[in-house]
C-alpha cells in the first residue's frame, strides 16, 4: 500500500541542470530586458529633455516684441516662464497620477480624470456662470475658490474611495464605475445647465472648459506646488512597492505588500495630482492616458523608479512643443489641448499599431 | 504545522465553509482533494491570508496569520493563485525576482541573485530566462510562477490548481519538482489538486474536503480505498493495483 519514495524523483526531470557558462551570482535581473533596451531608455531620455529644454527656452525667448535691454522684454520673458512653470506643474501632477493609477486598478485604459474629476470642474464652473453670471467666473478666480475646487474634488475622491474600498464587498471595479456614473451625472447636469445660458455667458464658460495655461494663475503656485511635491513625492518613494502591486492583489499580498493601505494612499495622491491639475488649468482629459500610454512604450520595462520620470518627461516635453507649435508656427494662443488630442492621438494611434499592443 | 480552529467562512447563509479544525503536517506534500465547492480553494486563499475569514483562528508555524505582519508572513509563507494576469510585461528572471520583495523590498543583493538563479535552473527555466511571459507556452510560464513562490523561500508552499492547464507529460515534471522542492529545499507544500491519482502518488498526505467541511485526513494508503472514494467524490471509484505502479482509482 505504501508508494517507494525512489519512484517519485526519478525521470528525465529530474535531472541536474546543464553546466552555465555563466556564473550564477553573475547573472542580473534589472529593469531592463537587455542592456541595448536600458542604452535605449537613456537615449531616450536624452532627446526628451533636449526637446523640452529647446522648446521651453524657445517658449520663453522666441518672438519677444521687445528688443532685449528694453526692461519690457524681461517682464514680458518672466510672464511667459511661468507658463513653461505650469506646464510642469501640469506635467508631473497628470503623468504620475496616471501611471500610478493605471497601475493599481491593473487597468491600462481608465485614467483618473474619468472618476469625476473633470465633471465635478464642469459642474462647479457652470453652475457659477448659471447662478451668478459672468461675475461668477470672475468670483472663482481666486486662492479661495482654487483650494475650494481642489478640496471639493480630492473631497469626492476620498468619500467614494472610502466608502468603497473599506467594505465588506470591497470592489476596485465597481468603484470604477460608480467613479464613472458620478462623473456622467454631473456632467449631464452641467450640460443641462449650459442650454439655459445667454449666449455671451456661455462663450465665457466655454473658454474655461477646455485646458488652457491662460486659467492659470500665479496666486494658486503656493497652495499648488506644494500639494504636487507631496503626493508627487508619495508616489516616487512607493515606485518599487508599486512594481510589487502591478502583480495584481493577490500576488502583492503574497509578497507582502499591504495592498489597500498601498492602493488608498495611491489613489488619495492621485486624486490630489489630477485635483491640483485640473483646478489649475482645467481638464486635460487625453493628456494622462496618451502619456502613460507613450511612457510604457518608450521606457520598455515594468520599474516604475524608470516609468515615472520618463512619464513627467514625456508630459512636459508634450506639452511644451504643442504651446510652441500653438503660439509660434499657428498663432493660435488658448486652447492646446485641441493640438495635444489631435497630435497625441496620432502618435498614440501610430506606437499601437506599431508594437501591436499596449 | 499549519493549525486551522473553528475556521469558517460564510457567502450567504446556506453557503459557506466550515467549521474546520484542521492540523496540517510540517514536511512534505500534502494534497487538498474534494469535489468542486467542497472548499478547496476558499481554505487554501485564507491559510494564505489572501481571503478574510469569518470566525476561528489560522496558524502557521506558530504566527497567528490574522495578527502576524503581511511582510514577515511573506517569509514564512507563500501562496499561488491558479489565475494570474499582470498588466505589466515581464520577463521570467523580473518575475522570479519578485520572489525575494519580501526580504529586498525591491533593492536585489548579491546573495538573492544568487537565490534567483538557483530556483530559475532549479525549474530548467534557465535558457529562458530574459524571454517575456507572455511568448512561453502555459507550461513554461506555470513553471515560472512555481519559481516565483519557490524563490520566497519560505518554510511553507501553497499552491493552488498548479496542474490546471497543463498536459500529461507537464503534469507529471510538475508534480516531480514539486516533490523535489518539498525533499531538497525542506519545504511543506499545500497543494489543491483535481486528480487523485497526483494525490496519490506524489502526496505525502491527502485532505479530503466535502461540503465545506473535511471528510478525511490521512496517508494515501488510508484515502486510496473503494469505499472511502466513493464517498467523497459520490461517484463509483475503484482502486486498482497496477505492477510497478502506485495505486490507480478508476472512475470512467
Amino acid at each position: 500500500m505504501t508508494i517507494a519514495t525512489t519512484d517519485r524523483t526519478s525521470g528525465p526531470a529530474s535531472q541536474p541542470s546543464p553546466p552555465r557558462t555563466v556564473d550564477a551570482a553573475e547573472r542580473r535581473s534589472g529593469a531592463f530586458r537587455t542592456a541595448r533596451a536600458h542604452r535605449r531608455y537613456w537615449w531616450i531620455v536624452g532627446g526628451l529633455l533636449a526637446l523640452a529644454l529647446v522648446t521651453s527656452f524657445g517658449l520663453v525667448w522666441w518672438g519677444n516684441p521687445m528688443p532685449i535691454e528694453h526692461p519690457g522684454f524681461w517682464r514680458i520673458a518672466r510672464r511667459r516662464a511661468i507658463t513653461v512653470v505650469v506646464l510642469l506643474i501640469v506635467a508631473v501632477c497628470q503623468s504620475l497620477a496616471t501611471v500610478a493609477f493605471q497601475t493599481v486598478t491593473s487597468n491600462r485604459i481608465i485614467t483618473p480624470s474619468i472618476m469625476g474629476f473633470e465633471s465635478l470642474y464642469r459642474a462647479v464652473q457652470t453652475t457659477m456662470v448659471y447662478l451668478f453670471g459672468v461675475a461668477g467666473v470672475v468670483a472663482l478666480n481666486n486662492l479661495q475658490s482654487f483650494v475650494l475646487q481642489v478640496a471639493l474634488m480630492v473631497g469626492l475622491a476620498c468619500a467614494l474611495y472610502g466608502w468603497l474600498l473599506t467594505g465588506r464587498y470591497a470592489n476596485l471595479q465597481v468603484m470604477l464605475l460608480v467613479g464613472i456614473i458620478i462623473g456622467t451625472g454631473l456632467g449631464s447636469v452641467a450640460s443641462f445647465m449650459q442650454r439655459m445660458l445667454t449666449p455671451s455667458e456661455f462663450d465665457v464658460l466655454t473658454a474655461r472648459m477646455f485646458g488652457s495655461v491662460g486659467n492659470a494663475d500665479v496666486a494658486y503656485f503656493p497652495v499648488a506646488i506644494p500639494l504636487m511635491v507631496v503626493a508627487g513625492g508619495v508616489l516616487c518613494f512607493l515606485a518599487r512597492t508599486l512594481n510589487a502591486v502591478a502583480l495584481g492583489r493577490e500576488a502583492a499580498t503574497n509578497l507582502g505588500v499591504p495592498h489597500r493601505r498601498t492602493l488608498i494612499t495611491v489613489l488619495v495622491a492621485a486624486a490630489t495630482l489630477i485635483a491640483v491639475s485640473t483646478a489649475l488649468v482645467g481638464p486635460m482629459t487625453f493628456l494622462g492616458f496618451l502619456v502613460a500610454t507613450l511612457s510604457y512604450q518608450f521606457a520598455d520595462t515594468h520599474d516604475h523608479r524608470y516609468l515615472l520620470p520618463m512619464s513627467v518627461l514625456i508630459g512636459f516635453a508634450v506639452l511644451t512643443t504643442a504651446y510652441f507649435v500653438m503660439h509660434h508656427v499657428f498663432y493660435a494662443y488658448g486652447v492646446v489641448s485641441i493640438l495635444i488630442e489631435l497630435v497625441g492621438g496620432t502618435l498614440f494611434l501610430i506606437v499601437i499599431l506599431k508594437k501591436g499592443r499596449l | 504545522m499549519i493549525s486551522l480552529s473553528h475556521v469558517t467562512k460564510r457567502y450567504s447563509s446556506t453557503v459557506g465553509i466550515g467549521p474546520f479544525d484542521l492540523q496540517l503536517p510540517k514536511g512534505g506534500v500534502t494534497a487538498l482533494i474534494g469535489p468542486n465547492g467542497a472548499g478547496k480553494s476558499t481554505m487554501l486563499t485564507m491559510i494564505g491570508r489572501l481571503l478574510d475569514m469569518d470566525s476561528g483562528s489560522i496558524e502557521v508555524a506558530g504566527y497567528d496569520i490574522a495578527s502576524t505582519k503581511s511582510r514577515d508572513l511573506a517569509k514564512i509563507l507563500s501562496i499561488l493563485r491558479q489565475e494570474n494576469h499582470f498588466i505589466t510585461r515581464l520577463t521570467v528572471r523580473q518575475l522570479v525576482g519578485f520572489g525575494r520583495f519580501p526580504y529586498s523590498q525591491g533593492r536585489l543583493t548579491v546573495d538573492d541573485e544568487r537565490i534567483i538563479s538557483r530556483y530559475i535552473d532549479f525549474l530548467d527555466l534557465g535558457e529562458l530566462e530574459s524571454r517575456y511571459l507572455d511568448q512561453l507556452s502555459g507550461g513554461q510560464r506555470q513553471r515560472a510562477y512555481v519559481a516565483m513562490v519557490l524563490c520566497q523561500d519560505t518554510e511553507y508552499v501553497l499552491l493552488d490548481e498548479p496542474l490546471n492547464n497543463l498536459d500529461i507529460a507537464h503534469s507529471v515534471a510538475m508534480m516531480r519538482h514539486l516533490r523535489r522542492a518539498a525533499e531538497e529545499f525542506d519545504r511543506t507544500i499545500i497543494v489543491v489538486l483535481h486528480d487523485i491519482n497526483f494525490a496519490a502518488t506524489y502526496a505525502d498526505y491527502i485532505c479530503a474536503l466535502k461540503n465545506g467541511v473535511l471528510a478525511r485526513f490521512g496517508t494515501p494508503g488510508e484515502i486510496m480505498r473503494d469505499d472511502v472514494l466513493t464517498e467523497i467524490f459520490e461517484t463509483d471509484i475503484t482502486v486498482i493495483e497496477t505492477p510497478g505502479r502506485p495505486l490507480v482509482a478508476v472512475y470512467f
